[in-house]
């Protein structure tokens, strides 16, 4: 079957002699270049970003084997390899989305009215690290940390200071938080109520993914297994509750961004999504109640191609997982939507005006290949949280791209490309050999707890790291073409510490002017929940914010039941 | 005295900050040159990473910062030397941190502060330099 080309189905035309004739004098002439090869200043390379092994050139026989109708497809049609939507940006642009929020509540409200008047299409909240780890601002571990990479939240009283004067049965609000994802979910559902817009009407997006947590970015509070359990209850809420809420969106970006490879951030990343498949099937729940609102998120990075491919062969992978062995039957559970954000790990501290190029390349990317939603970096979030001034750059960089470069007119213009289609295929093969070895492992939280992910990241980010030591590759302005100038004249955001204070002051007027057997009662009862699986945690956690329970107080409530996470310190 | 024992040193991550990328990259770079490395773990309050530097007999500490609140951290980690008795320690870092921050921190004791992009043969020059000339005073 390898050998045999179907020329009613496949993709590889067969070749006429004259043709044959061109690419044995093509060839000749590569391997008789021998005598330049070497010269420096090139810059080529025959390997991927993620090592990749590369061809010089891609014809006809890297694709034979493909099928047009079983690997590629039209837009819209099983397996999506080309595009979830019939019309994709012909119809409908990608959504601007730009992740935001630093300081106080006040302080990101503000920018979220700039962003919005910028032409903005949705919001997208960037906690700080004190509320993705579960603390409130005045306690110790948060000492530093208040308002410094994202916006301080502490009780639901924060929570309406940040979308004051916002409609949220208009907006779409994308909340970027895992640990506490539940809790910052019933604050938000008591603050849209509060302000006279029913839960059912609220459209947007959790985190929510915790497996990515332990694998990559470290924001973790309980042990994986009632994370997991805690997860499940907000797919049953929201699908009982709230149809335009995305529960999770299962995250590539901080996977990649920790050092994985493209291809370890598709196979990880779909795995987790896998794994919360199983775990809500296991749960009761019908694949089709619930998979039509799990979306995904991507990291871009500067390998243009490589991006371009794992994009297309995750809505693949997807498609044919989820219909054949998940047996969804609603075609909407096929389809993987995704939101995309530029590497933030491609970003330099040298010569940072270089990032608005390279979040340009990586955007294209990411439009090239299919993306629903982008963020695009701005060139300062190396060194601080973007500047307005630098935010807006990032955010123009989206609309020459929407409106000036025309790629938005045909739908996965590079769609029967040899290159793209090869390399989107090898993609998709090496994700199965990962998904074949979680599996031994026994899956997902276990390949977590014997380090598999973990393990298998740090010895790529350390290759990687040690490429650029060798000039292997090359970043322009870190290790070739560098400068002794660094920072320029960039202006900085910088987050006083008065900021810090007055969190800590607010907290504590909040739990100073509230009816503490209130608390205490909704906070009972939130235990006991949390102690019976067969109670679900979300009434509870709403009855608990109303009653203006801190975010530290119901972590601890939480944690009280269902223990810290620790995790074994290994390099 | 054990004076030709590799130079011994702590990665350490302080605070919230879960970015352990740069942190694990360092401690493999610096076993990788021949150095006996010890990585802390995430979470790590200051005092918990001198008192591990002080058991551990470390000539260095490294620590790394991508949460912004490098101002609170490493002013923290200087004044538990102090307090310890360890102000011999080298005490350096890395992270996303700005250059007027970098120039406060030095100011302050930070001996070195790489930013994103250093390269590591830099890096391992430094430590082997400053952890060399400690370890030829303390022995």
């Amino acid at each position: 079957m390898a050998k045999m080309i179907d020329r009613a189905s496949g993709l590889g035309a067969q070749p006429s002699p004259e043709f044959e004739e061109q690419k044995t004098r093509w060839e000749a002439s590569w391997h008789s270049r021998t005598a330049r090869r070497g010269e420096p200043g090139s810059g080529a390379t025959d390997r991927t970003i993620s090592d990749l092994p590369l061809k010089p050139m891609y014809g006809p026989e890297d694709v034979a084997h493909l099928d047009l109708a079983r690997d590629l497809a039209y837009p819209a049609e099983f397996p999506y390899t080309r595009g979830i939507h019939a019309g994709m940006y012909r119809d409908r642009l990608w959504t601007m989305r730009q992740f935001a929020g630093f300081g106080n509540a006040k302080q990101t409200n503000e920018r979220y009215h700039f962003l919005l008047s910028q032409g903005q299409m949705g919001l997208s909240v960037a906690f700080d690290m004190p509320t993705l780890m579960g603390y409130d601002s005045d306690a110790p571990q948060s000492r530093g940390e208040v308002g410094r990479c994202g916006v301080a939240i502490d009780s639901m009283r924060d929570m309406e200071i940040l979308f004051d004067g916002i409609d949220l049965g208009e907006i779409t609000t994308s909340m970027t938080i895992n640990g506490p994802a539940a809790i910052a979910l019933a604050q938000y559902i008591a603050t849209a109520e509060g302000k006279g817009t029913p839960r059912r009407m609220l459209g947007g997006t959790l985190q929510a993914d915790i497996l990515k947590e332990y694998i990559a970015q470290k924001e973790w509070i309980f042990p994986p297994r009632p994370h997991v359990r805690v997860i499940v209850d907000m797919m049953k809420f929201c699908t009982a509750e709230m149809p335009r809420w995305n529960t999770i969106s299962i995250s590539g970006y901080h996977i990649r961004e920790a050092g994985s490879t493209a291809v370890q951030e598709l196979a990880f990343t779909l795995a987790d999504g896998f794994a919360y498949v199983e775990a809500a099937v296991k749960a009761g729940m019908d694949v089709d109640s619930f998979a039509p609102r799990l979306s995904f998120f991507f990291n871009s990075h500067i390998d243009f191609f490589e991006e371009i491919c794992k994009f297309r062969a995750a809505r693949r992978i997807y498609a044919r997982r989820m219909r054949d062995k998940y047996g969804a039957k609603d075609p909407r559970s096929w389809t993987l939507r995704f939101h995309t954000q530029t590497a933030g790990c491609s970003a330099t501290a040298q010569q940072p005006e270089n990032n608005i190029v390279r979040v340009a390349y990586e955007a294209m990317a990411a439009v090239l290949g299919g993306t629903q939603s982008l963020h695009t970096n701005s060139m300062d979030e190396v060194l601080a949280l973007p500047t307005e001034k630098n935010v807006e750059i990032a955010l123009r960089t989206q609309q020459v791209l929407a409106y000036e470069t025309n790629v938005t007119n045909v739908i996965d213009p590079l769609g029967g490309s040899y290159f793209v289609e090869a390399l989107t295929d090898e993609m998709e093969k090496q994700a199965e050999e990962y998904f074949r070895q979680i599996d031994e492992y026994g899956g997902v939280v276990e390949a977590i707890e014997a380090g598999f992910f973990q393990h298998e990241i740090a010895d790529a980010s350390y290759r990687y790291q040690r490429s650029l030591e060798t000039k292997e590759r090359i970043i322009v302005g870190v290790n070739a073409f560098e400068k002794e100038e660094t920072q320029g004249d960039l202006q900085l955001l910088k987050i006083t510490e008065e900021i810090e204070r007055g969190q800590a002051r607010a907290v504590q007027d909040v739990r100073a002017n509230r009816d503490a057997a209130k608390v205490e009662a909704a906070l009972a009862s939130l235990k006991r929940a949390c102690a019976d699986e067969r109670q679900n945690v979300m009434p509870p956690l709403i009855e608990a914010v109303n009653a203006l329970a801190t975010e530290g107080e119901i972590v601890e409530a939480m944690v009280s039941v269902f223990g810290r996470y620790t995790e074994r310190a290994a390099f | 005295m054990p004076v030709d024992r590799p130079l011994r040193v702590i990665v350490a991550k302080a605070g919230l900050d879960g970015h352990d990328r740069g942190a694990k990259v360092i401690a493999r770079a610096l076993r990788d040159a021949g150095m006996e490395v010890i990585y802390t773990g995430l979470f790590q309050s200051p005092e918990q990473i001198v008192q591990t530097a002080i058991q551990e007999d470390a000539d260095g500490i490294g620590l790394s910062i991508l949460s912004g609140a490098h101002m609170t951290l490493f002013p923290e980690v200087l004044k538990q030397l102090q307090a310890q008795g360890a102000g011999d320690i080298v005490f350096f870092g890395g992270g996303t941190i700005p250059a007027d921050d970098t120039a406060e921190l030095k100011r302050l004791g930070v001996r070195e502060v790489f930013t994103p992009g250093a390269p590591l043969s830099l890096i391992i020059e430094f430590v082997e330099r400053e952890c060399g000339k400690r370890r030829e005073l303390v022995g």
